[in-house]
C-alpha cells in the first residue's frame, strides 16, 4: 500500500506519516501542494492520496478534481484532512468525489476509522 | 493668529470673511483677491496640518511596535532585530515548527524503547507464570534469572532514557512565552492602525466637510472576494456563532451521510 500525503506543512506531513505508520502504513511519500503531487500520483503507483485543502499553488480540491478528471487516476481513493469547515465546502468535496473528510484538529481515531472505512467500500 | 490651534481656525478666517465682503462692497477688487487668496492658503494651512498630525501618528504606531532591547537576554536580540509585523508572525511559525519538529523527534525516539520495554516484560511474564505454576525445569530458572537480571538493568537505564526525552518535550514547550509575546504585539499594532485608519477616515470627513467635497455612494458596488466561489478559509476560530460551519467531526459526517455517504 503506496499513500501520498499532500500538506503544505512540514509537521502535518510527520503527523499524519506517523499515525500512517501506527496503522501498519510504512510506504509514505510527502508533497507539500497539489502542482507538485499530481505529478507524482501520475508518475507512480499510489493506492491511496491524503490531502490538505488550503495550500499554496494548487489546492487540495484542485488536486481532487484533477485526479478525477485522469484516466488513469479517477479511481485513485482520497482522503481530505483539512481546517477546512464550512458546510458548502464539505459538499463541494463530496461533489468532487472525496472518499472521506476529517477536519482538523483531528484524533488519531477519526484519521483510523476513516482510512479503514474508505478501505472497506474500496475492497468490498 | 495662532496656527497651532486648528479647531478655532475659523475664527480668523470669519475675520477675514467681513473684510472680505467690506472690500467687494467698496469696490477694492485688489484687495479682494488678496484677501480670496491668503482664505486659500490657510485652508490648505489647515489641511497639510491635519494630515501631517495624522502621518506623525501612523510613525508614532509603527515605532511604537519596536521591541524594547533593554533586556539583554539573546530572545529579545532575535526578536529586535525583527521590524515588522510579517517577520514577527513568520517567528512564530519557526518558533513552532521548530518545537513541533523537537518533540516529534523525542516521541519517535521513545515509542521503540517503550515498546522493547513492553516486548520483554511480556516475554518475562510468560517464563514467570511457568515457575509460579512449577512447570519450570532448572536450566530454564537458570534462563530466566539472567534474562530477569538484564530486564532490571535494561528498565533502570531506558525508563531514565524516557524521562529525559518526556522533561525535553516539556522544555520544547517554552515557544509559547515567545510566540505569545509577539502576537500580543502584532495584535497592538493591528488595533493602533485600525485605531489610525478609524482616525484617517473621520479626518477625511472634516477635510471633505472643510473642501466642500461630495461623494457618490460607491459603497454598494465594492464586492465582497470573500464570497465569490468557494474559498478556503482556514482555521474557523468562532464555529459556535456561524450556521454555516460545521464544529466536529460528528457534523461532517452527518452532513457526508446525509447526502448520501
Amino acid at each position: 500500500m503506496k499513500i501520498l500525503i499532500v500538506d503544505d506543512f512540514s509537521t502535518m506531513r510527520r503527523i499524519i506519516k506517523n499515525l500512517l505508520r501506527d496503522l501498519g502504513f510504512t510506504n509514505t511519500q510527502e508533497a507539500d501542494d497539489g502542482s507538485s503531487a499530481l505529478p507524482l500520483l501520475k508518475s507512480s503507483d499510489f493506492d491511496f492520496l491524503v490531502t490538505d485543502w488550503n495550500m499554496p499553488g494548487m489546492t487540495g480540491i484542485e488536486l481532487l478534481k484533477a485526479v478525477r478528471a485522469d484516466e488513469k487516476l479517477q479511481s485513485l481513493p482520497v482522503l481530505m484532512v483539512t481546517a477546512e469547515a464550512k458546510r458548502e465546502q464539505i459538499i463541494e468535496a463530496a461533489q468532487a468525489g472525496v472518499n472521506g473528510y476529517v477536519v482538523k484538529p483531528f484524533t488519531a481515531q477519526a484519521l483510523k476509522e476513516k482510512i479503514e472505512k474508505i478501505f472497506e467500500r474500496v475492497d468490498g | 493668529m495662532s496656527t497651532s490651534d486648528n479647531s478655532r481656525a475659523d475664527n480668523p478666517m470669519m475675520a477675514q470673511a467681513r473684510e472680505l465682503l467690506t472690500q467687494l462692497e467698496s469696490g477694492n477688487s485688489v484687495d479682494a483677491m488678496q484677501t480670496i487668496s491668503s482664505l486659500h492658503f490657510q485652508r490648505d494651512q489647515f489641511l497639510y496640518q491635519e494630515v501631517g498630525k495624522l502621518t506623525r501618528s501612523l510613525h508614532t504606531a509603527i515605532r511604537n511596535f519596536d521591541i524594547d532591547t533593554a533586556d539583554d537576554n539573546a530572545a529579545a536580540k532575535d526578536m529586535s532585530k525583527m521590524s515588522d509585523a510579517s517577520d514577527r508572525l513568520n517567528y512564530v511559525i519557526e518558533k513552532t515548527e521548530n518545537a513541533a519538529n523537537k518533540t516529534m523527534d523525542l516521541v519517535e525516539d521513545t515509542i521503540p524503547i517503550s515498546s522493547d520495554l513492553g516486548d520483554q516484560a511480556r516475554s518475562l511474564k510468560s517464563e514467570w507464570t511457568k515457575l509460579m505454576n512449577k512447570q519450570m525445569k532448572p536450566d530454564e530458572f537458570r534462563a530466566l534469572t539472567k534474562q530477569m537480571d538484564s530486564f532490571l538493568d535494561l528498565a533502570a537505564g531506558e525508563t531514565s532514557k524516557i524521562d529525559q526525552n518526556l522533561s525535553n518535550i516539556l522544555l520544547a514547550q517554552d515557544f509559547q512565552d515567545l510566540t505569545g509575546q509577539v502576537i500580543k504585539r502584532v495584535i497592538t499594532l493591528v488595533k493602533d492602525v485600525e485605531s489610525n485608519l478609524v482616525e484617517l477616515v473621520r479626518m477625511a470627513g472634516t477635510v471633505d466637510h472643510i473642501a466642500g467635497i461630495q461623494h457618490e455612494e460607491e459603497e454598494a458596488t465594492i464586492a465582497n472576494p470573500e464570497e465569490d466561489a468557494v474559498g478556503a478559509e482556514g482555521p474557523i476560530i468562532n464555529a459556535e456563532e456561524r450556521d454555516d460551519v460545521v464544529t466536529s467531526q460528528d457534523d461532517v459526517d452527518d452532513l457526508l451521510s446525509s447526502l448520501g455517504f
